[in-house]
């Protein structure tokens, strides 16, 4: 277990890089020439390859943030245990739930 | 000991019981000398004003990893800690190892850092007997140069103490054990490499390690116990996705 949560957190880190620097240079590129929130809906509703990186990011960003946040948990507070993993489940589930909620809002039609 | 060069060493010692109770540094003044070591310094406080100050060595000449305290917020060897190094303004601050539970005063106790010695599947098992021939292997095998960078170890405890880890994960192996996992992970002779791959693989393993490489930055024998961690974590990932 100890082993696959590590496995999963580099897979998954492995994947976010990329598309967390392709993220923030969007923003720039975004945000520079002044694009309304129309003019990038325009662009993103129905696109499937922006579906597919959101929803990568999303997954990606899910499986990682719960793991590396019950390692830090585990380390500096008392809190552990079969609690604390169920809580990071849960974590899991909210942080995916939210993120597919925003893809499905950015590129939905 | 020396000829006596300056002046008195301003020097505090921790002195308590177990867990800290009832502990406080007591401050000494203790004659300085030419060559003077740190155990130099602990034996004289012992044999000249504290005969009841605990504190363990043996050999005086860094071969038994026995006489490791903190000095100055370091952990060392006090043995071969010059106090012209470690001290050069003549104030000394000697506690015991951190990580480790406090017999008393300078001694600690070492059961549960040589138990994880055991968890990491530290122990050897042998693929021959005695009326086998000896197995050749050759030093310039990648595999055996990866052993022998490890194997000088002599468990002084050094790197457990150093280890930020193991100061906020109690059940973390630590580097020391972890690089006596890898040796043995790299002994063509062992017999049981996978089960030394699944005891670092469990909680509190190699995975926990933040590779922030204290082991590495205090160990007296200048091993690296952080790349071996790192060749843990390489190697049981490597076994995990079958290459």
């Amino acid at each position: 277990m100890t082993l696959w949560l590590y496995a999963l957190q580099r897979g998954s880190a492995l994947i976010l890089a990329p598309l967390v620097i392709a993220h923030l240079a969007l923003i720039l590129i975004a945000s520079r020439d002044g694009l309304s929130a129309a003019e990038i809906l325009a662009r993103t509703q129905g696109s499937v390859a922006w579906a597919a990186f959101y929803g990568l990011f999303v997954v990606a960003a899910a499986v990682h943030a719960p793991i590396g946040l019950r390692n830090v948990l585990r380390e500096t507070t008392p809190w552990q245990g079969r609690g604390l993993d169920l809580a990071m489940v849960l974590v899991f589930f909210v942080m995916l739930a939210l993120g597919l909620r925003a893809v499905v809002a950015v590129v939905g039609t | 000991m020396g000829r006596i060069v300056r002046q008195e060493l301003d020097v505090s010692i921790w002195r308590g019981g177990p867990g800290g109770a009832q502990g406080a540094f007591h401050r000494y003044r203790v004659p300085q000398r030419a060559d003077q070591t740190v155990l130099d310094v602990v034996t004289w406080v012992q044999r000249h004003l504290e005969p009841a100050l605990a504190y363990r060595f043996s050999c005086r000449v860094g071969m038994c990893g026995s006489c490791a305290m903190t000095v100055n917020g370091r952990p060392r060897w006090t043995c071969r800690s010059h106090v012209g190094k470690v001290a050069p303004g003549g104030r000394l601050e000697i506690a015991p190892l951190a990580n480790l539970p406090v017999i008393r005063d300078l001694a600690t106790d070492m059961t549960g850092f040589f138990e994880k010695w055991q968890r990491a599947g530290g122990r050897f098992v042998p693929t021959l007997s005695r009326a086998d021939p000896p197995v050749r292997i050759s030093a310039e095998s990648p595999q055996r140069k990866a052993a022998d960078a490890g194997i000088e170890c002599i468990n002084c405890g050094v790197c457990y103490s150093a280890c930020d880890v193991v100061r906020g994960r109690p059940d973390y192996l630590g580097p020391a054990a972890l690089n006596r996992a890898w040796t043995l992970v790299n002994d063509e002779r062992h017999g049981d490499v996978p089960g030394v791959l699944r005891a670092v693989s469990e909680d509190g393993g190699c995975h926990a390690c933040h590779s922030q490489g204290s082991c590495t930055a205090h160990c007296p024998l200048s091993l690296d116990p952080s790349a071996a961690i790192a060749g843990l974590k390489r190697r049981t990932l490597l076994d995990l996705i079958g290459l």
